[in-house]
């Protein structure tokens, strides 16, 4: 057969010319191309074969095809999370649809625009229990910023442009379109994106000029100010970004981030204490919770970063900006709450900073706090001991550290995707990001598996990139099929995995909550990951002692395909610090020789 | 926020929403999901023309809560806009029951004395029972159907709380 004679034009035409009847289907297709999209992460099945029909008779978008539904979410996240355009997956009805339900609440919580179509069954079989019926408006109601079943042809066009608007504006989100098949077979009018989208939707984004300006009056009288900024700020694009690097150089606060802010602020920035919450830096939690004036720019005030709530950030005047009016004094009343955009909260905080008078304070006031912070960073919390003797069991901090120094010397762009637990946190500590929108992980929902189809996503859009997955055996076992995709489209990913034989985070949380009975967190069984790497055509490295790591993670970076690096470390090793559950910012545990204790009301937390 | 605004107060919560498909089962899924209580729900389309639905949902929540409540159901997409009244704010809350005695002699009578003070009428009769229709303030209704107990309550059926605000004010 010859594709190209049966190619489907879906340039748009001229108003007024166009005459051509199209399919749902191919409408569908032409409203993505309107959209910009260029690559769709799926997988076909009945209720699709449509939609994969109009696929193959175009040559405008990109069809990667994942070995799993999650992992099309996961990739679509990755996708859009490391080029702050909207991710696209499709789907097959059912089954199809409710695999995806993952990924969509991952992108739910993380605030990721995703546009997920599925298949549906004819309209005149819903409700009737048909082959691959589900009622998957239903059960993605919960886990999608909005979604759609569409029932009449002439819907097509106007749902999925309005989709595509919804996911990425106010606070970004995943939104379903549910097709029903005999819809994509029929025709269908093509209509150009609505002047207004949904008459309902609302979303602010422009602060307000008045609560600007308090912010900025109790900015300029602080003595102990701390800037909290969160993912909205990488949500808000690059721009808000540079934004933020000028305020914290021109108020010369010191700055902190959630897990989702990493790169907005560079690593290595002297203004920046690193992580707060859970694992976070010491410097940064007593900073938390000894300031008097706390910024929140972009974060929720989830509670891996609060800890006991009614000991967070005691006696601070707590401003917090949010595009998500509902997020402001959600999980921590606040003095000044500001609702819109990131980008344009700190351009505005920026200009009434140069306009209203000096500061009320002394200069002094915040030399002693920078003094003060100087000492906890003396503390040097994110220390660890490796014993560098050659046959030395590798610490999997240290395996990061040197994975980030090397991957930088490389001078690539480099992608971080990880799954979910000890090694994500690790990573957190460990592997510095100078820019946003490098940093890919599963931050809200903690979804184990995340990581490996994030790095087909990520690799995807950046094909020249160096994309490492720092993963964990147990994690990246739950996508492991994704070595498939990553084969099939010859994608350069490298998965560095911190392999501990354990489900490392639940074995830390047992050995802490549980005296140390290990219920059912040992890895046995494990695949022998070199000999897996290289039966998906990939290539399969092993370290097992100190000796050989630097080697394992040169040959890594150094070969041009996928590579499956086999990364032993120790098996007893613990992420600190650490906020024990139900404990306060000052009462964190640096280590293991520390008394940790914890309260009858910290085993009920999650 | 301080403590006198700890103490749970009965509020309306008025949602004029976009007369689709799942609008009402997004508010719902909403308030069982986040945990939040739903004493009586009303909906019903108001406008045609521009496809409105209103949806009138009664719960008892400390102020911090229904202001949550507030930007929780005011970010739905098919939501336009979202009012909280309380006891506070100044507005009119009606119901209506059905409610259904069977009652024969002395105690039929009295159950058809007492309709009459509370207005309540009698929309539906025979020989051994009435169906009263009865308008109010939903304390209005829960006292008649306290006192019809004894003379024979069957079945009640309530409508749940429409509710609007006073003077020229609008959602």
């Amino acid at each position: 057969m010859n594709a190209a004679s049966h190619q489907t034009d879906l340039k748009p035409h001229a108003a007024g010319t166009d005459t051509t009847v199209l399919s749902g289907a191919e409408v569908l297709l032409r409203v993505l191309v309107e959209q910009g999209v260029e690559v769709i992460f799926g997988y076909p099945g009945g209720a699709v074969l449509p939609i994969y029909d109009a696929l193959f008779r175009q040559n405008a978008i990109r069809h990667v095809l994942v070995r799993h539904e999650q992992a099309a979410v996961h990739a679509a996240e990755a996708y859009a999370r490391s080029t702050g355009k909207v991710g696209v997956v499709l789907v097959t009805s059912g089954p199809g649809a409710t695999n995806t339900v993952t990924g969509l609440l991952d992108a739910m919580l993380d605030s990721i625009p995703v546009v997920c179509f599925s298949g549906q069954v004819g309209v005149p079989l819903i409700g009737t229990d048909a082959f691959q019926e589900a009622d998957t408006t239903g059960i993605t109601r919960p886990a999608t910023k909005y979604n759609y079943l569409v029932r009449r042809p002439e819907d097509v066009a106007t749902c999925v442009h309005e989709a595509f608007h919804i996911a990425r504006s106010g606070r970004p989100g995943p939104v379903l379109v549910d097709l029903p098949k005999n819809l994509m077979v029929g025709p269908a009018p093509y209509s150009d994106a609505p002047r207004v989208p949904h008459p309902s939707y609302h979303p602010q984004t422009e602060p307000g000029r008045d609560v600007i300006a308090r912010a900025v009056a109790a900015m300029k009288g602080a003595r102990r100010p701390l800037f909290y900024i969160g993912g909205g700020i990488i949500n808000a694009g690059p721009g808000a970004s540079t934004a933020l690097r000028r305020l914290v150089e021109k108020t010369g606060f010191p700055c902190t981030s959630t897990l989702m802010g990493l790169g907005a602020m560079p690593a290595g920035d002297r203004r920046f204490l690193g992580m707060l919450g859970m694992h976070g830096t010491y410097e940064a939690n007593m900073a938390t919770h000894g300031c008097d004036v706390l910024i929140a720019l972009g974060s929720r005030f989830d509670d891996r970063v609060t800890g006991r709530l009614d000991a967070f950030s005691p006696g601070s005047f707590k401003i917090h900006a949010d595009i998500d009016p509902s997020q402001i004094n959600k999980i921590v009343p606040v003095d000044v709450g500001i609702v819109g955009d990131a980008r344009r909260v700190i351009e505005m905080m920026l200009e009434e900073w140069d306009c209203t008078p000096a500061n009320t304070r002394q200069p002094i006031d915040v030399a002693q706090w920078w003094h003060q912070i100087s000492e906890w960073r003396k503390i040097d919390s994110l220390g660890f001991s490796q014993d560098m003797a050659p046959e030395a069991i590798i610490r999997p901090q240290y395996a990061i550290r040197r994975l980030y120094e090397l991957a930088t010397a490389t001078g690539r762009d480099t992608y971080v995707s990880t799954e979910v637990g000890q090694h994500q946190m690790w990573a957190a500590q460990h592997f510095g990001f100078s820019k946003p929108n490098r940093w890919l992980t599963s931050g809200g929902l903690g979804t184990m598996g995340y990581g490996l189809p994030a790095a087909v996503g990520a690799q995807v859009a950046h094909p020249d990139a160096l994309v490492i997955d720092i993963a964990g055996e147990a994690s990246t076992l739950m996508n492991i099929q994704e070595l498939s995709t990553i084969a099939q489209y010859r994608l350069p990913v490298k998965v560095f995995i911190l392999n501990n034989q354990y489900m490392g985070m639940v074995r830390q949380w047992q050995e802490l909550l549980h005296d140390s009975r290990y219920s059912e967190s040992y890895s046995a069984a494990l695949p022998d990951f070199v000999k897996l790497a290289e039966s998906f055509h990939g290539r399969g490295l092993r370290a097992t002692c100190v000796g050989e790591l630097d080697g394992v993670i040169a040959d890594m970076l150094a070969h041009p395909g996928p590579v499956v690096a086999d990364i032993c470390v120790a098996q007893d090793e613990n992420c600190y610090p650490m906020i024990p559950s139900g404990a306060a910012h000052n009462q964190m545990l640096l280590g293991p020789d520390q008394d940790d204790e914890i309260s009858a009301e910290g085993r009920m937390l999650v | 926020m301080t403590t006198q605004q700890e103490s749970p107060v009965s509020a309306v919560i008025s949602i004029q929403v976009e007369n689709e498909s799942g609008a009402l089962a997004r508010v719902i899924g909403l308030f069982s999901g986040r945990g939040y209580n739903i004493e009586s729900l009303t909906v019903a389309a108001v406008d045609e023309t521009r496809r409105q639905s209103r949806i009138n949902i009664v719960t008892t929540a400390t102020p911090r809560v229904l202001e949550q409540i507030r930007a929780q159901v005011d970010r739905l997409v098919p939501v336009y806009r979202v009012s909280v009244m309380t006891a506070a704010d100044p507005h009119v809350a009606r119901e209506m029951a059905l409610v259904k005695v069977i009652a024969s002699g002395e105690r039929r009578a009295d159950a058809l004395r007492i309709a009459q003070a509370f207005r309540a009428h009698p929309v539906d009769a025979s020989a051994t029972s009435f169906v009263f229709e009865l308008t109010g303030a939903t304390d209005k209704l829960d006292a008649f159907i306290d006192l019809m107990r004894p003379l024979g309550l069957a079945e009640v059926s309530r409508t749940g709380v429409a509710a609007i605000a006073r003077g020229a004010a609008i959602l």
